[in-house]
């Protein structure tokens, strides 16, 4: 049922219109003469206040509102891999055709082509039982990807006709499914309401690790396949650069991009550089296996506050087809922001520094859409969504709300330091700030991956790192000389892990990514040549002696040795370790 | 007529109103009305017959309120006319503009001819579909050490200068528009100019530096001073962008804007705001002061398939150096980066005072290397940071404890932090350093330091640029 009323008053991105009695909240209408697509958000006798996703400039009262009868939704199916979306799931290259390089208002295109026929192999045959979730059939997505045709949730039955192997678009009907006295056609694209989590069999503990070939990620802060992390940290220290690398890199099967309120030029270095980027695991294009979602900062701020859920509950549909999910929310804050914007504009009454008070809660709901969960329908299937969320602390002040009530739901902090981004240590991600309560859950994991003392030696190289942090404070008071050897010998230790171990660049095309078996290599080198350093200075060795060896530079350098030689470079590092202490003991070895 | 009100569509029936009922601050509440857009421009006739312009903030069905650009002076409750014109704000652009001296709401006050407009654009903007977006790479060599060698400027990008009262900014801003290029090209370059709530020294200063350069001949300069009707500033950015994407755009201009001074404008944003009796923000700036900041610095950037390309270079003068402040802070989260000025460094007299540490260009990495700078410039930097950051970590402590208790190396990191604020960062104002020179000074530097030192960068690497004649 089409309702419409009039246009009372604007005020920015929030338009109040009457004579709308029976809209529902949340539900989709189209506002003003321009058709602008807007949200329903109170709803106060027959007066809707609603928030518009497109500029309101030039809407009068008067103008006419008229309601879809949806809520806010996507549309699921073969075509989502590969594409940019605004917020509302507009495709950005389908509008640049319609409308141009700028984006005007009141164009819509959906979310999934039309003209596109994908090759469709049933997997169902008349008269099986069939329940939501159940894998009718698939598709040949991209190269790497089958696209599971799902029977959508809460529909049930047996089946009538199912469609034959062959090319059809998501706009023709593939199967009939007979249940509850009616004949439900189906497509192959579905919708699902955005701000509504998809239903699941049940939630399993997350234990498989989200592998990053980022060294201090996946030795120092590990995140699991299902787990959620937040990396807050202020501007220039890196978040943006961190985020590109867990999408280009993680081993996750299907990558959403959510650009939340950031920089064009960062989505356009995406959409530039992913199509000629290679999958480390499958060899092909990332492009094939991203879903990027771009609502820039100059974007309207509504849509910015949808993009999210758009996000999510993309992420969610490919779970349920049994995958895992990496989703990357790159900027939280933004997102914040566009809800304290809305809600100022609402007038309702502001909690601490004017964030709503349902802010913590709506944190809270987004996170809790990660994990690893049994999809419904059969066969059965695992799946998992990870969330990794961008925090933006105004002024790099971590106490503030959208931070502090993130940090009570994720599992993983990581974060990023400007003292360390000024150094150009990066990632910048504090080793003494930071964490992961996934630890417990990878000493097994790396334990069964030819890394037995994986547990240890990260113990004793985080025990350094701490010492070191303690022993600068004495420093700074007294200077160095007045340490002993064996302090100033942990001072050493600590420079050789920041440099040779935790600095890792993203733009070096070896460094960029890090196997985990390097990086185990590289961790026991380490450890065995602190190993050695601690029995020399305890032989009467100077630790300058120590760092003034020629091996040291080269345990600086192992980040640019690919990745297959690095066996080899491992033997022969080692080698010269032994040869370098032996050498100490008798008084040789040593630079200036 | 001033490029703010287009007069082709005839004044509707009933639209103008003598029902100011309230004035606030830089706002009146006009009652009674029927059918004002949002956003709708509107002009506002005082008692003594002065005009003045402002634009809607608000719409219902019989209240407007109405954001006045020269400002509520002398407004009264009962023989104010207000005329709503049934336009959004548009500006007329055309390549006349260039040369031209206008105020902040973009009426000529250079006394020069009568401008006829091409074409009227909405001041407003229409963002950049992101997947229309080319991503910038086109090294800009500005002949500045500390920017060419160490962030890197691209066209297309925006990079502010984060500043504080009383240090040369406008005089770094002057440089930079004077010598940047793209080497090997000679297209059309122009510079667009706005400057918010400076001083008439300042905006002299600009205007005369682009005289005699010869470069106003290819500029557009839009000038609100300290003095004029603090509003007006609202709206200064907004139509120097859209002539920038005017230039840019449709005429292939490569054009540098020159936004000074962006706290005013917030300053501006933060009264407004006030008037309207919104809840604060952090230091009682709106909310949506990110937003906003990202309409103007979003309007940067280059479009697949058109020639030309707008660079932001904003200004802003840090409160009491403070780079938290929400000014900066809003601003270096939209931005690519930050020039960050330090007032020590001004101090000791050097120019351009530029901190390396806190300073950042995010587009660096796309616009250096191999058949655009060299193929040592990542590794150099890098290598330069990190020497550099070690020798001032050092500097802290030598403070406190004394030189004598550095051990030789960290000696020689002091000495390296010293000498690369007085050679490598510290240029005339009038020097033109090519980024070859400006690489190779930064090779000699870090031959001061032991080959064993330099692990930010590949054997090979070193191998082939380190100074062999000053080793030891």
């Amino acid at each position: 049922m089409t309702l419409t009323g009039e246009v009372v008053r604007i005020s920015g991105a929030v338009v109040s219109a009457r004579r709308l009695a029976g809209a529902q909240m949340y539900e989709v209408v189209r506002v003003g003469d321009d058709r602008l697509v807007g949200e329903i958000v109170v709803l106060d006798r027959d007066v809707a206040t609603i928030q518009v996703y497109e500029d309101t400039e030039g809407i009068a009262p008067g103008e006419p509102v008229t309601t879809t009868g949806m809520p806010l939704s996507v549309e699921l199916g073969p075509g989502l891999l590969g594409s940019i979306y605004d917020g509302i799931q507009r495709p950005l290259d389908v509008l640049r055709d319609a409308g141009g390089d700028f984006i005007v208002r009141g164009l819509t295109a959906p979310g999934l082509r039309r003209d596109t026929a994908w090759d469709f192999t049933p997997a169902v045959r008349p008269g099986d039982r069939v329940e939501g979730g159940d894998i009718l059939g698939s598709v040949v997505e991209t190269e790497v990807h089958e696209h599971r045709v799902m029977l959508p949730p809460g529909v049930q039955g047996r089946v009538e006709e199912i469609a034959p192997a062959g090319r059809y678009t998501v706009d023709e009907i593939v199967a009939a499914v007979r249940g509850g006295g009616r004949t439900r056609r189906i497509r192959m694209r579905q919708y699902w309401p955005v701000r509504k989590p998809r239903p699941i069999r049940m939630r399993l503990e997350p234990i498989n690790p989200l592998i990053s070939g980022q060294r201090v990620i996946d030795t120092f802060f590990p995140l699991v396949k299902g787990g959620t992390a937040a990396l807050p940290g202020p501007f220039g220290a890196g978040k943006t650069v961190v985020q590109h690398q867990l999408a280009k890199y993680v081993n996750a099967g299907i990558i959403v991009y959510v650009g939340c309120g950031e920089r064009g030029n960062e989505m356009a270095d995406v959409l530039r550089q992913f199509p000629a980027l290679v999958d480390p695991t499958t060899g092909r294009s990332l492009m094939n296996r991203t879903v990027l979602i771009g609502n820039t900062s100059n974007m309207p701020v509504a849509a910015r506050e949808a993009s999210v859920y758009t996000g999510i509950t993309i992420a969610e549909y490919f779970r349920d087809m049994g995958y895992d999910v990496a989703l990357m929310a790159d900027s939280t804050s933004r997102w914040a922001e566009a809800m304290r914007e809305i809600s100022g504009r609402l007038e309702e009454m502001p909690g601490e520094q004017g964030y709503p008070a349902y802010l913590a809660s709506r944190l809270a709901d987004f996170y809790e859409r990660a994990g690893r969960i049994a999809a419904i329908g059969s066969p059965g299937r695992e799946g998992s969504v990870t969330v990794i969320g961008s925090v933006s602390p105004p002024g790099g002040d971590f106490s503030e709300p959208v931070t502090q009530n993130t940090l009570r739901v994720v599992k993983v902090l990581w974060a990023l330091d400007a003292d360390l981004a000024h150094e150009r240590h990066f990632p910048a991600i504090n080793w003494l700030t930071s964490y992961s309560a996934y630890i417990g859950a990878m000493q097994g994991w790396w334990a069964e991956h030819a890394a037995p003392l994986w547990a240890e030696h990260r113990a004793e190289m985080m025990a350094i790192l701490q010492a070191e942090s303690e022993l600068l404070e004495t420093v700074q008071l007294v200077g160095e000389d007045v340490l002993p050897e064996e302090d100033k010998l942990v001072l050493v230790q600590a420079r050789l892990i920041r440099d040779g171990f935790l600095i890792q660049s993203a733009f070096h095309p070896i460094d960029t990514y890090c196997t985990v078996e390097k990086q185990y290599l590289m961790l026991e080198l380490l450890a065995r040549f602190f190993g050695l350093a601690r029995d020399a200075v305890a032989a009467g060795a100077s630790a300058a002696a120590v760092g003034g060896l020629a091996v040291r530079s080269r345990l600086e350098r192992m980040p640019f040795v690919p990745n297959e030689r690095f066996a080899d470079e491992y033997r022969s590092i080692g080698q010269e370790i032994t040869e370098a202490f032996a050498g100490l003991s008798a008084g040789r070895g040593v630079i200036g | 007529m001033d490029g703010t009100f287009p007069d082709e569509k005839p004044l509707q029936k009933g639209r103008e109103y003598l029902s100011v009922t309230r004035v606030a601050g830089p706002l009146i509440a006009v009652s009674g009305v029927e059918g004002v857009a949002y956003g709708e421009v509107v002009e506002v006739t005082v008692p003594s017959g002065e005009r003045r312009a402002g634009r809607v903030l608000e719409s219902r069905e019989d209240l407007a309120i109405v954001q006045v650009f020269g400002g509520t002076e002398a407004i009264d409750t009962t023989r104010t006319s207000v005329r709503f014109t049934g336009e959004t704000m548009k500006l007329g652009v055309t390549e006349g503009l260039l040369g031209r001296i206008l105020g902040g709401t973009g009426e000529p006050i250079d006394g020069g001819p009568l401008l006829i407009p091409d074409t009227m654009r909405a001041i407003s903007g229409n963002p950049i579909n992101p997947s229309a977006r080319e991503f910038p790479r086109d090294f800009i060599e500005t002949g500045i050490s500390a920017i060419d060698g160490m962030n890197t400027l691209v066209r297309g990008q925006k990079l502010p200068i984060f500043s504080g009262s009383g240090l040369p900014h406008a005089r770094l801003a002057a440089q930079i528009a004077r010598q940047a290029r793209v080497s090997g090209e000679e297209e059309s370059f122009s510079v667009v100019f706005a400057a918010m709530g400076i001083t008439y020294e300042e905006g002299d200063f600009f205007i005369r530096n682009f005289r005699e350069t010869g470069a106003l001949e290819q500029a557009v300069v839009f000038v609100n001073h300290a003095d004029d009707p603090v509003i007006e500033r609202l709206i200064t950015p907004q139509m120097a962008l859209t002539v920038a994407e005017y230039l840019a755009f449709d005429l292939g201009y490569h054009v540098l804007v020159i936004l000074t001074d962006m706290t005013s404008y917030c300053e501006a944003l933060r009264e407004v705001a006030a008037a309207r009796e919104e809840v604060p923000g952090r230091r009682g700036y709106p909310g949506y002061m990110y937003t906003d900041l990202a309409s103007i610095y979003e309007r940067a950037g280059r479009i697949k398939g058109r020639k030309g390309s707008i660079t932001q270079l904003p200004i802003l003068t840090m409160p009491n150096d403070d780079i938290t402040h929400p000014v900066p802070d809003l601003t270096g989260y939209i931005t690519e980066g930050q020039i960050v000025f330090s007032r020590d460094l001004h101090r000791k007299g050097t120019y351009p005072p530029i901190d390396l540490l806190p300073s950042l260009s995010r587009l660096m990495q796309g616009g250096i290397g191999e058949g655009r700078t060299r193929e040592d410039h990542a590794a150099v930097r890098d290598q330069m940071y990190a020497a550099y950051a070690r020798g001032r970590r050092l500097r802290g402590l030598v403070a406190v404890v004394g030189e004598e208790s550095l051990g030789d190396i960290d000696r020689l990191y002091l000495t390296f932090a010293d000498r690369l604020e007085r050679g490598f960062l510290r240029q005339p104002e009038d020097e033109r350093r090519p980024i070859e020179e400006s690489l190779d000074m930064a090779w000699q530097l870090l031959g001061t330091l032991p080959e064993s030192e330099l692990t930010r960068m590949e054997p090979a690497m070193i191998e082939e640029h380190y100074p062999r004649q000053t080793e030891g």
